[in-house]
């Protein structure tokens, strides 16, 4: 059996008596997205560096298909598409993007690369003139551009307007098909949503959930609306059927959650209308990934 | 717009390491060629120093036409402000731009990157002698000695200097920040081109200084390249302490360096 793409068991690593990572355990498999969701600070990009050999680690063993993650075997092997920069200001996109692709075998052909991810008209542009998102995009070329088994991509629609971020999200979705493992960082849950077979959710260094998007955010569906603040729950969950429940998060917003059908939608419009209030902004949604983090840990996900 | 298809089918391998070791001395090169701040340093500054001491009677050099003695010790300051002054600025941006670090991650090894370093530097100093020798012969140089020994005597002060210079270099941009080597490595230059030979010669310092003086390592390149183009002996002396300065400098530099 081939091994994972990463493997991490127990990693530790600290800054000074600070733990950045605090017994940290994921699996990647090969083929497959996964992303690393958390917020600021989690212990993403530290964990994406030790995968890279960037960092060592103090504690745990990591293994990146399958060997120590400092071996030069890997380099040829691995992308890497660093957080920012890695890039001297004064060269120019397309000579940056040809001389990575001269370390390579069997690249991609540089200018198809670029047109692909729009940077054609700056092919002459020296690194320090493109806007972040341009910067971001070559960041990104050069990681795929060797033709790779596994791409670290530390938050890479960071910065990118809505139209470079579909472009990058159409881009990975191009890489899984064609069997290349990826692993990304991310705090825009839509992003793991949308992107990630496996979502691994960190928070202070250590791993709070993983799963499926789908396995997170669970099956059932939620009805939100927004209301005066400190509206009284207890009728409503009187009259709603057992197993629901009802909550105010924030203020001023509330989720009820159960077997969400028609009765349930009159039996909440009716209580409204009994408090006397218009139930603004009503909808039936799905969990998110940013309530699920919510509820593990209490914070906000940003 | 269009999307080309691209088959991102892995297929990873590192081409072969001549080939990375040339791209990447190729990209060096044409950095230091394209840094305003670095040709006023590797190309102007010493021709200018050339050209103006040779024609203005502003220094006595004991004798001699001023272009013989002006051609060697303006060749050596190429060397220093290539091998020394502009490495230890570029790596130490490097450095500080993430360029060390996002290079570590591609197939191209640390001794790899050192290569084409050295190729690099070696590259621009090579364009600087022709510049500077082209200078120097229209302004009526005359070199002494055979040919044959000049050059290979030339070549081998020259080599070790760059070795010397180099691992000075990337010990400071080791060591330092990069805004704190940018102003040491240019203060050094000065310095250096101030006390080592250059244009002002050292039999103008005072005795009990000049024995120091004579141990810096432009002083022993200048001094060396003096007397090999003079038509003399290659000097024992210089020979040895480019070579002594060269095995310090990067004996400390390798054990030093941070590429992060």
């Amino acid at each position: 059996m081939t091994s994972p793409a990463v493997e991490i068991v127990d990693l530790v690593k600290r800054y000074g008596s600070t733990a950045a990572i605090d017994g940290l355990t994921l699996s990647a498999a090969r083929g497959a997205v996964t992303a690393v969701l958390g917020p600021n600070g989690a212990g993403k990009t530290s964990t994406v560096e030790i995968c890279e050999g960037f960092r060592t680690a103090d504690g745990g063993t990591v293994r990146v298909l399958g060997l120590p993650p400092a071996s030069a075997a890997l380099r040829p092997r691995v992308g890497v598409m660093p957080q920012s920069g890695g890039v001297p200001p004064a060269a120019r996109c397309g000579e940056w993007l040809r001389l990575v692709s001269r370390f390579h075998a069997r690249p991609l052909d540089p200018g198809a690369l670029l047109s692909r991810l729009g940077l054609s008209d700056h092919v002459r542009t020296p690194f320090r003139r493109l806007s972040g998102g341009q910067q971001q995009r070559l960041s990104l070329a050069a990681a795929v551009i060797g033709r790779p088994e596994l791409v670290f991509l530390d938050e890479p629609t960071a910065g990118l307007d809505p139209q470079a971020r579909h472009a990058c999200w159409e881009l990975v979705g191009e890489l899984r098909a064609a069997g290349v493992s990826v692993v990304l960082t991310t705090h825009h849950m839509d992003e793991a949503e949308r992107l990630a077979d496996h979502v691994v959710i960190i928070d202070r260094g250590r791993v709070v959930a993983e799963g499926s998007p789908a396995a997170l955010t669970g099956a059932e569906r939620q009805l939100r609306f927004r209301a005066r603040p400190g509206l009284a729950l207890e009728e409503l969950l009187n009259a709603l059927p057992i197993g629901s429940a009802a909550k105010e998060s924030p203020s001023g917003h509330y989720i009820v959650e159960g077997q969400v059908d028609p009765g349930l939608l009159a039996t909440v419009t009716a209580w409204c209308a009994a408090e006397g209030v218009t139930a603004d902004d009503l909808r039936i949604e799905r969990r998110t990934l940013e309530d699920v983090f919510l509820e593990l840990t209490g914070r906000e996900l940003r | 717009m269009t999307t080309p298809t691209l088959d991102f089918t892995p297929a990873p391998g590192a081409a072969p390491f001549p080939r990375m070791v040339l791209a990447q001395a190729g990209a060096e090169i044409r950095g230091m060629l394209r840094n305003g701040e670095q040709l006023l340093l590797t190309m102007i500054i010493p021709v200018l120093l050339l050209v103006g001491f040779s024609v203005a009677p502003l220094i006595d050099v004991g004798g001699g036409s001023r272009v013989d003695f002006l051609a060697p010790g303006v060749l050596a300051l190429a060397v220093m402000s290539t091998a020394f002054t502009g490495q230890a600025i570029a790596t130490g941006f490097e450095r500080r731009y993430g360029v060390l670090k996002r290079l570590g991650a591609t197939p191209l090894s640390r001794s790899g990157l050192m290569l084409a370093k050295t190729v690099a530097v070696l590259a621009v100093e090579a364009v600087q002698v022709v510049v500077l020798v082209a200078v120097a012969l229209s302004l009526g140089w005359s070199p002494q000695g055979s040919p044959v020994a000049a050059v290979l005597g030339c070549a081998l002060l020259v080599l070790l200097g760059t070795a010397a210079f180099s691992g000075l270099g990337l010990l400071m941009a080791g060591l330092l920040r990069a805004e704190a080597t940018l102003a040491a490595a240019n203060l050094v230059y000065l310095l250096l081109l101030a006390a080592g030979g250059v244009v002002f010669p050292l039999a103008k310092f005072p005795e009990s200084v000049r024995p120091v003086l004579e141990l810096l390592p432009i002083s022993a390149l200048t001094g060396g390249l003096r007397t090999v183009l003079g038509g003399g002996a290659l000097p024992v002396a210089a020979v040895a302490v480019l070579a002594a300065w060269a095995v310090v400098s990067l004996v400390l530099a390798a054990r030093t360096f941070r590429w992060e």
